[in-house]
Parts: structure tokens; sequence; C-alpha cells
């Protein structure tokens, strides 16, 4: 395995860990928040709603 | 101090603590088992790669744009929190096993007394690398929580000095104790560790996306009882969840 690949797949567990569809959570839920908040509307609710939903399924996940 | 300020510094000290814990059991196993002075020395270079990593990092992260930086640092603290908070949740339901400073330092010292014994210029090499593995890989997360609290709250030395009081208290316990710190409650704070990140992250991730917090940074007040609540209910469901899966396989 070359050294890049190393770094890439190291870099990847240390930031995304063993559950990247809580990750892939995190950035969607940043992108709404965004769009949201672009279109004039209050959008502070949207990250605690996802943070909730995000805890709950990875437990749901990790205890199937 | 104001109340982030006293978040910052109380979130990196606990995180920096528990990590710290967690390098002194392999120091600790390296040291008595090996060589002191080759796990020292491991020690050491790997608190030399941690500052260069502080120093090549740091004033990358503080010339960002505020809103760039506490969007990636909302993200990152967000992913690195829900990691946390997931595996304390489960530690605490009882559906994951508790981390244990004794089993790890036995283990750690059985396979440094199994592997090979040779010194390379008076270093014990397994010794030196063991044990600069264990801090650098502990110390990471660490850094990556220091810098990034600390670039968000414009006060990188706050975090530091936090950091540093953690470990220092941490090393000098570990010195007077000359044996694992099994009896600090490493899994409450790392459940408190992770209501911190997860709390912060989405403070500052909402707040790079584009929105601002009712109450601005009283919202924060408002935010970590509620993490921590959500947290606790859903370990109590987990737990009556497992019990009654346990009585329903005593019944069967």
């Amino acid at each position: 395995m070359s050294r890049l690949v190393r770094v890439l797949r190291g870099s990847w567990e240390f930031i995304v860990g063993d559950d990247w569809l809580t990750a892939a959570g995190v950035v969607a839920a940043l992108a709404v928040t965004a769009l949201v908040a672009g279109a004039g509307v209050a959008a502070w609710w949207v990250m605690p709603a996802a943070v909730a939903a995000l805890l709950a399924l990875s437990l749901a996940r990790a205890t199937r | 101090m104001s109340g982030p300020e006293l978040g910052l510094a109380l979130s990196v000290f606990l995180a920096c603590a528990v990590e710290a814990v967690e390098a002194l059991t392999v120091v600790l196993a390296i040291g008595i088992t090996r060589s002191w002075s080759s796990a020292l020395y491991g020690c050491a270079a790997a608190a030399a790669a941690l500052a260069v990593v502080v120093l090549g990092l740091g004033p990358a992260l503080t010339s960002l744009p505020l809103h760039v930086l506490r969007l990636i640092v909302g993200g990152l603290l967000l992913m690195f929190g829900l990691q946390w908070l997931r595996k304390a949740v489960l530690r605490a339901a009882g559906l994951k096993s508790r981390h244990d400073e004794r089993s790890v330092f036995a283990a750690e010292s059985a396979a440094a007394t199994a592997a090979e014994r040779r010194t390379l210029h008076g270093i014990d090499p397994y010794a030196f690398v063991v044990s600069f593995k264990g801090v650098l890989l502990e110390g990471l997360e660490v850094v990556v929580i220091v810098l990034t609290f600390g670039a968000n709250q414009h006060d990188v030395p706050l975090a530091a000095v936090a950091a540093v009081a953690a470990v220092a208290v941490v090393a000098l316990a570990g010195l007077a104790a000359r044996a694992p710190l099994a009896r600090v409650p490493e899994n409450a704070m790392k459940f408190c560790v992770g209501v911190m990140l997860t709390s912060f992250g989405m403070f500052w991730g909402a707040e790079g996306a584009g929105t601002s917090w009712p109450g601005a940074d009283g919202a924060l007040l408002v935010m970590i009882p509620a993490v921590l609540l959500a947290s606790v209910g859903m370990m109590l469901w987990l737990r009556r969840s497992a019990s009654a899966l346990r009585t329903i396989g005593d019944v069967a």
C-alpha cells in the first residue's frame, strides 16, 4: 500500500471513524442549514433536530 | 471568565485528561516492563511531532475567514462529538464494554514482555515505538480539539493552558501512583466531552453555515443541558430495551 493511501485511510478513520453515515449526515445537515439560511428563513433549528436524529439512528445501527 | 471561555477550558481539560490517562497507561506498561528511558524518549518524540502539527495547523486555521473556520470546525467537532457520545451512551447503557485501564495495562505489559529484547544506540526500539505511537495517537485528537476550540474563541493560549494543565495533573497522578489510573471516572468524562463537543460543534457549525442563534452565545447555556438530557434519555431507553430483551431471553 502506498504511503499516500495509508495517509488517506488514516485520516478517514481519524475523522469519520466507524460510522460514515453519521459523518455524511453532519455534512448534509450543515448544507441544509446553509440553504435554509440563504433563503432568508431562520435555520438555527436544523442542527439540533439533525443531531438528535443522527445520534438516535447511530445508536439504533450500533444495537441492531 | 465568560461562559464560552469556561466551556472551552472545561472541554479541552476533560478531553485532554481522558486522552492523557490512556496514553499514560501505555507509557507506564512499557516503562515498567521494558525501559523507562526509551519509553520517555518515545513520549518526548511524540510531543515534538504534535508540536510540529500545532505549529503547522494553527496559523493555517486562524488565517481562515471566521465563517469558513466555524463551518469546518463545527463539522469536525460534530463528527468527533457524535462518535464520543455514541460510544459513551452504549457503555453507560451496558451495551459496550467499559474502557478498563487495568486490562489495557495488563495486555500492553504482556505484549511488551513477550516482544524481542534488543537495543539500538542504547535505546530499546520496541519501547520507543510503542510509547511514541501511544502518545501520538491519543494526542492527535487533543491537538485538533485544542486548535479548533482555541481558534474559534480567538483564545488558543487558554486552550493550550487547559491542555497542559490536564496533562500535568494526569502525569503527576501517574507518577505518584506508579500504576494505571483505573479509578478515574473515564467513561463519565468521555460522556461529558461528547456532550461538549457536540454542543459546540452544533453552535459553530450552524453559525458557519450562515444562521445565528436566538440569544447569541447564551444559546449554549440551553444547548449543553439539552444535549446532555437527550443523551441520558437515549441511554435510559437503551438500558431498558436491553433489560427487556434479556428478560424475554430468560423466559424463552
